[in-house]
């Protein structure tokens, strides 16, 4: 199902980071094709959300090199948008000046058709404060499509939303990457969201590759058939560091709030 | 059902003014009853009758428009400073460190002990009091701002040099925007000590002013013209209160706590 792609490779060698004295990634090399789509998972502090700061360019490795399309990343450069877990609207500008910041003057129209892409062009004049995080989540990624990136990273983007909101989001995150072709880097604790989403899931423990899976599953993916089902179960055996008959720990998708919390505040230390 | 609204509008419209009209009306009830003599407390009459005959001098309005002025002047001087040194000090960190705990120690002289100092240095002048009115407003401003620009979510800057904007728009569009609140409440705070302030300065070393009328009044036992004055105070506060909720209400349309219901 290639697509004609837009987006740049990206390219992580021999990372390596530490926050005072913890160290959280020792040795990552993860290679993603253009246009890609590629999920990483892994328990709460495996470095997960970190390797995509690296990538962002919001943090500098201690050793390694990460490369966008061959450069080195730089946070503010048009290829490259990314997503948070919370949406991050700035709360005094409406939502259509939201979508627009940081565009160029002359551009202040894609904003409009980015809303329009995420199903919220009627709510442009409304406040932040009034939408729903469902909704907040939508201009969020509007607000990134807007300035048509090559690279799309999404750092748990669903992982405060409900159940619903949360199968309707990633329908729409596949729907824009395959119109937009960018490549895309997924950062989840839910292992059912990767193999949904994802062309390739990476998992992460203890700060290093554990798993390097192919997802060939046919799009849109039905979560009832049994090869997704088999998938799930593997990348959750790794996650885990269990070795279950498939299908016994489905039970643990969900992880507590508690340790989200937990690897913000690793992420911050 | 419109009127039955419009009776419990008016009804809303009025219940901040009923407190300030009961202690109007008793006060007036005991004055007539001579319970409160007018030496002690001039009936609300009495008040309004002084109030008549200074606004007909065409005395009244000109000392409330020098104090206004006076007001208005030092706190665009103090309150400016005080906003560039918390821009500043939030911003960059080294502005901080450089200055914020000399910042502190000053904050904390209550400034109206400075009087004899700031009369020995400038007289008992138009600076002096400027200068009083200043330093008094400089510092909640200063304190507001800095922490409002310091409590700004950390992840929207982030968020901000994702997307590129240069540090002037980051300043433009997140900082100070997000520090605003906070400003405000500076400002709401600053305008009551800008009074207090000045009514003090020109009760010591004035010759035009509320202060300087109400002072004037003491020395020859007019206490209707001192409860006017003291009225004065209150109106002025009042209406001062007025302009900064306005300012909020205007600036701040896009927080759901200020947002007009």
């Amino acid at each position: 199902m290639e697509v004609t792609t837009s987006g740049v490779a990206i390219e992580a060698t021999a990372l390596h980071k530490a926050f005072t004295t913890r160290q959280v990634l020792l040795g990552v090399d993860v290679a993603i094709a253009p246009g890609e789509f590629v999920a990483i998972v892994g328990q709460s502090g495996c470095g997960k959300s970190t390797l995509l700061r690296l990538m962002a360019g919001l943090d500098t490795p201690n050793s390694g090199v990460v490369a966008l399309a061959g450069e080195p990343p730089r946070p503010g450069s048009p290829l490259v948008r990314m997503m948070f877990q919370d949406a991050r609207l700035l709360p005094w500008r409406r939502v259509i000046d939201n979508v627009g910041l940081g565009l160029p003057v002359g551009r202040k129209a894609d904003a409009g058709s980015a809303l329009a892409e995420v199903g919220l062009a009627e709510r442009g004049g409304d406040w932040p404060s009034i939408l729903s995080g469902g909704q907040r989540q939508r201009v969020a990624l509007a607000r990134a499509l807007a300035s048509r990136p090559r690279a799309l990273l999404l750092d748990e983007p669903l992982g405060a939303l409900d159940a619903l909101t949360r199968l309707e989001m990633q329908g729409l995150i596949e729907r824009v990457w395959q119109e937009h072709g960018f490549t895309a880097v997924l950062v989840t604790h839910d292992v059912e969201e990767a193999v949904a989403l994802a062309d390739r899931i990476i998992v992460l423990s203890s700060g290093q590759v554990a798993l390097d899976l192919r997802v060939d599953l046919p799009r849109p993916r039905d979560h009832a058939a049994r090869r997704f089902t088999e998938l799930k179960a593997t990348v959750l055996d790794e996650v885990l560091g269990t070795r279950h008959e498939w299908g016994t720990r489905m039970h643990a998708l969900a992880p507590a709030p508690a340790d989200i919390a937990d690897e913000r505040l690793v992420r911050t230390a | 059902m419109t009127t039955a609204n419009l009776k419990q509008n008016a009804l809303r419209q009025a219940a901040p003014w009923l407190v300030p009209a009961l202690i109007v009306v008793v006060w007036q009830a005991l004055s007539m009853a001579g319970i409160v003599a007018a030496r002690v407390l001039p009936a609300p009459t009495e008040v309004a009758r002084a109030g008549w005959e200074l606004l007909a001098a065409g005395t009244l309005i000109m000392d409330v428009a020098i104090s206004a002025r006076r007001a208005l002047l030092g706190f665009a001087i103090g309150g400016g400073i005080g906003f560039v040194l918390g821009l500043v000090n939030g911003f960059f960190p080294w502005g901080a460190r450089l200055l914020d705990s000399s910042v502190q120690m000053g904050r904390n002289i209550p400034h109206l002990a400075l009087i004899p100092l700031v009369i020995l240095w400038f007289g008992i002048g138009e600076t002096a009091r400027l200068f009083l009115v200043a330093i008094g407003v400089a510092f909640p401003i200063y304190i507001n701002t800095y922490h409002g620009v310091r409590s700004v979510d950390a992840g929207l800057i982030e968020m901000s040099t994702t997307y590129g904007l240069t540090t002037w728009q980051l300043f433009r569009q997140v900082i100070l925007p997000g520090a605003l609140p906070s400003i405000l409440v500076g400002v709401r705070y600053a305008l009551g000590i800008m009074w207090l302030t000045l009514i003090v300065a020109e009760s010591i070393a004035a010759t035009s002013g509320i202060g300087y009328v109400t002072m004037n009044a003491r020395e020859f036992l007019q206490t209707d013209v001192l409860v006017l004055g003291i009225l004065l105070y209150a109106l002025l506060g009042k209406l001062a209160d007025v302009a900064a909720r306005g300012l909020e209400r205007q600036l701040l349309a896009w927080h759901p706590s200020y947002a007009r219901a």
